[in-house]
């Protein structure tokens, strides 16, 4: 229960900030910081909850970023309308990829692997078809009113976004009080004895990447919508699938909270590193990737983690 | 499209490849096959070795082959010094931990790169950059048939060091029972990084191979990542006979492909292999099912 | 209640379980024994679903389940525990169990509170909230056998909940094992190397050797089969003891 009215305070206050703050700089911030939350929210589903770490998260974000911009480019059809056409094809891209993995049991690391396959498959095709525009991608036409999921201001898309971490938020909160998502985490923990006890391992972790694959997918129609662009390399490339695990890692993997907290340490981290060492390319990634080894290195159980002992430990 | 004329070159090109393809994955392979870690920054070290050769080239006039006995040490050093205070550090015996250490790894290799050399392409000019040589009527460039050549010496004596050497024994030992290694004496963790500084020697090698019939920049690291992972799990995780074998299908697949789908179109079919295989036959040619 | 026909399975030219045919009569306490290697807990892979065996079938409650997934024969009223104990480590006891008791509680809250009556009756009550990874040796056995017992099942299949245990755990946790079958009616099917347990817990034993069922009947009979001595302690150790025997009588 206490979660659940952190949540609501929480984004509550988010929804509150228009109303004082003007700058679109803070605006853009926050919403790129609730951007990078979803997506780790919805890795998270998958890694933290479920145990499998995938690598090509970007398979399921591209999928929706192009079923919305070509469907805006090609077909006219209005923008709001493709974002549940793009959560279902990116849910669709999950099951697929999901039932060929688990069919065929791969786990750990080769379960990463073919992830990443299926991203550079994905990457490649989207540089090679005209239908989602070649290696110049698609740039989704201007438009100006609400109706058309394009804002003047700032303030429409933070609504938006704060709409999809809210529904990310609100995923995480079941998941940790529903039998679903005892049998997610059971079968992270070991599968043998989740299926000694009755849970089907195969069908837990197929609704799990479908969910986790949906939210990403989301997350893609809410960036074409916001740069009004995607291009192979930005839908399929590396970066998508390393922001997606970067936030819950740093965060704490298997929590609610987990990716919010570590997408907010690394924006941080990186307009620091801003400040300090100017627009240098690539710095911030360096330091994330340093960050990256250092977690797993050191704090394994993430920031998130951290409190948790800290809390333990206070008489 | 499948005369000889066009296709025979292509094969050619494709086991030049293949040969230095499968120097990379011998690398990838050793290391998993001893440490049982997939050894995700295996693209950007090579990456950073390509640099290597190239600023050799560059700052010293080295010629690229003249400099394997600088990055075939160099290489090594930075590989044992990799394990032994970085990734065996990290890894708290999880499977998960080493894929994020050596994806954080990854990270930090390509944007230093990027950072410190720009995001340009680099290639280098030798004397024989240009020139071709004839082999049964196929015109295959300079570059690449010493690659050829140098790729499988360089396999030959690793093989021979691995079988011969009381290094190799004790790599083999490791590899095949850790636990008893460890008990008839065998420093492990020595042997890890040993064994790791090894692999990256022969990233080092491919590099001085790789860069005058190639070019270098941040991203390539990205691009051999999955095709040395395509090669090593087709071959066999472990196995050194599938990394050969296996650098050549793909060398030769990438090559073909290419003709019939175009450049960046023909190397689907690698990443289709992969899959594939990973589904259909995880333990690969050589592997033995677990 | 269950029964094994003629069921082999090999792995790489070894025959782990060669043509063994075994009955568990509903509403008994029944053990498996034989020698370490004998194929005991392959066996019990095939039962449970875990393994699919090359020859032979499986019947459970009269339908025939060779070959079904896990997960499928655990809902039809088969539980299995593993020999070594794989806990959900992260997680408490308390969670640990009530992952069974979602077999038949969807809700997360009733499914917590039976997870606590389970581990009432195990002996856990006081660890609830203990992480799993911090029990000890005993207490995850008996976690082991609550997160079974939490699936309500009709046969419970026990693999060495007794190993590693020292004489008096051994003695609190039978009398928990009897009162599964007594007061809950749950029939059991356990492999168990702790003769004593064998003794007094079960009315039928069932003798593995070398993947093949070598003898059966009551505990008593069978642990005296020079053919079960001879499994044990090797060729001519029956003869052994019985002419040893007669001299210490002589």
């Amino acid at each position: 229960m206490k979660t659940l009215y952190a949540i609501l305070v929480l984004c509550g206050a988010v929804a509150l900030l228009p109303a004082f703050v003007s700058s679109g700089v803070v605006l853009n911030l926050v919403i790129m910081t609730l951007y990078a939350t979803l997506l780790g929210q919805a890795w998270n589903i998958l890694a933290g909850f479920g145990g499998q770490y995938s690598f090509g998260h970007a398979a399921f974000f591209g999928t929706g970023a192009y079923a919305s911009a070509a469907l805006q480019v090609h077909f006219g059809v209005n923008a709001w309308l493709c974002l549940p056409f793009a959560i279902v094809c990116g849910a669709a891209v999950g099951a697929l990829v999901g039932a060929l993995s688990f069919r065929y049991g791969l786990r750990g690391s080769y379960f990463a692997l073919v992830t990443l396959a299926f991203a550079e498959v994905f990457r490649i095709l989207a540089n090679s078809v005209k239908f989602t525009g070649g290696g110049v991608g698609l740039l989704v036409p201007l438009k100006s009113s609400a109706l058309d999921f394009q804002f003047q201001g700032k303030a429409g898309f933070l609504y938006v976004i704060l709409a999809l971490t809210l529904a990310g938020f609100l995923l995480s909160w079941w998941l940790k009080h529903s039998r679903y998502g005892a049998w997610l985490t059971a079968v992270r923990d070991n599968e043998d004895s989740a299926a000694a006890l009755g849970v089907d391992v195969f069908r837990v972790k197929l609704q799990a990447i479908v969910i986790s694959a949906g939210l990403t997918a989301a997350g893609g129609a809410f960036y074409v919508q916001y740069f009004q662009y995607i291009d192979p390399h930005i839908a399929y490339g590396p970066a998508v699938s390393v922001e997606a695990l970067l936030g819950p890692i740093v965060g704490g993997l298997g929590t609610v909270f987990g990716p919010l907290l570590g997408a907010a340490a690394l924006k941080l981290l990186g307009e620091l590193t801003r400040n300090l060492m100017g627009d240098a390319p690539g710095v911030s990634l360096m330091i994330y990737g340093a960050v990256l080894i250092a977690m797993v290195t050191f704090l394994p159980r993430g920031i998130g983690g951290l409190f948790q002992r800290l809390a333990a430990k206070a008489p | 499209m499948l005369e000889l004329s066009i296709l025979f070159p292509s094969i050619l090109n494709g086991l030049t490849t293949g040969a230095v393809y499968a120097l990379i994955a011998l690398g990838l392979t050793l290391i998993y096959g001893v440490l049982h870690i997939i050894n995700f920054a295996h693209g950007a070290l090579l990456m950073i070795a390509l640099y290597g050769v190239f600023f050799l080239n560059a700052k010293l006039g080295l010629d690229p082959y003249a400099a394997l006995p600088v990055m075939v040490p160099g290489m090594f050093a930075l590989g044992y010094a990799l394990q032994r205070f970085v990734i065996g550090r990290a890894s708290h015996g999880k499977d998960e931990n080493i894929l994020l250490a050596t994806l954080g790894l990854t990270l930090v290799l390509e944007n230093f790169a990027l950072y410190a050399w720009r995001s340009d392409t680099r290639t280098i000019e030798t004397p024989y950059t240009f020139s071709t040589v004839d082999v049964a009527g196929a015109m295959i460039s300079t570059p690449k048939v010493v690659a050829f050549f140098g790729a499988l010496a360089a396999t030959a004596i690793l093989l021979a060091f691995i079988a011969r050497s009381d290094l190799g024994r004790a790599i083999r030992a490791v590899a095949r029972e850790r636990q008893g290694a460890k008990l008839v004496g065998i420093d492990v963790e020595h042997v890890f990084a040993m064994s790791f500084g090894i692999g990256l020697a022969c990233l080092g090698a491919a590099a001085c191979f790789l860069l005058p019939a190639y070019y270098v920049n941040p991203q390539v690291g990205n691009g051999f990542v999955l095709i040395a992972f395509t090669i090593v799990v087709l071959g066999g995780m472990g196995s050194f006979a599938g990394a050969l074998l296996g650098g050549f299908i793909i060398g030769v697949v990438e090559s073909v492909g290419g003709l019939w789908l175009g450049e960046s179109l023909g190397q689907i079919g690698i990443f289709v292999i992969f899959i594939a295989i990973l589904l259909f036959r995880p333990q690969g040619i050589f592997g033995a099912r677990t | 209640m269950l029964q094994a026909r003629h069921v082999s399975i090999s792995f790489g030219g070894l025959k782990a379980v060669d043509d063994a045919s075994l009955a568990v009569p509903a509403g008994s306490i029944t053990s498996l024994i034989g020698p370490n290697g004998a194929g005991k807990s392959t066996l019990f892979g095939i039962l449970s679903g875990f393994l699919e065996p090359d020859a032979g079938s499986v019947s459970f409650l009269g339908q025939d389940v060779t070959g079904l997934a896990p997960h499928r024969i655990c809902r039809l009223g088969m539980t299995r525990t593993f020999q070594l104990a794989q806990p959900f480590a992260g997680q408490t006891v308390r969670e640990n169990i009530a992952v069974g008791s979602h077999l038949h509680r969807p809700q997360r809250k009733v499914a917590l509170v039976h997870a606590e009556s389970v581990a009432l009756r195990v002996g856990l009550a006081g660890q609830l909230d203990k992480p799993a990874r911090d029990l000890t040796i005993a207490a995850r056995k008996r976690l082991e056998l609550a997160r079974a017992l939490a699936t309500e099942p009709k046969l419970l299949l026990l693999d060495e909940v007794l190993a590693g245990l020292n004489p008096q755990e051994v003695s609190e946790m039978s009398p928990v094992i009897r009162a599964i079958r007594d007061d809950g009616g749950v029939t059991v099917l356990m492999i168990e190397h702790v003769m004593q347990a064998v003794m007094n817990l079960s009315e039928h034993t069932w003798v593995l050797n070398n993947g093949q069922l070598i003898a059966e009947g009551k505990p008593a009979d069978v642990t005296r089969d020079p053919r079960v001595i001879e499994a044990y302690l090797g060729r001519g150790a029956a003869e052994r003891l019985r002419t040893s025997g007669n001299e210490a009588h002589a």
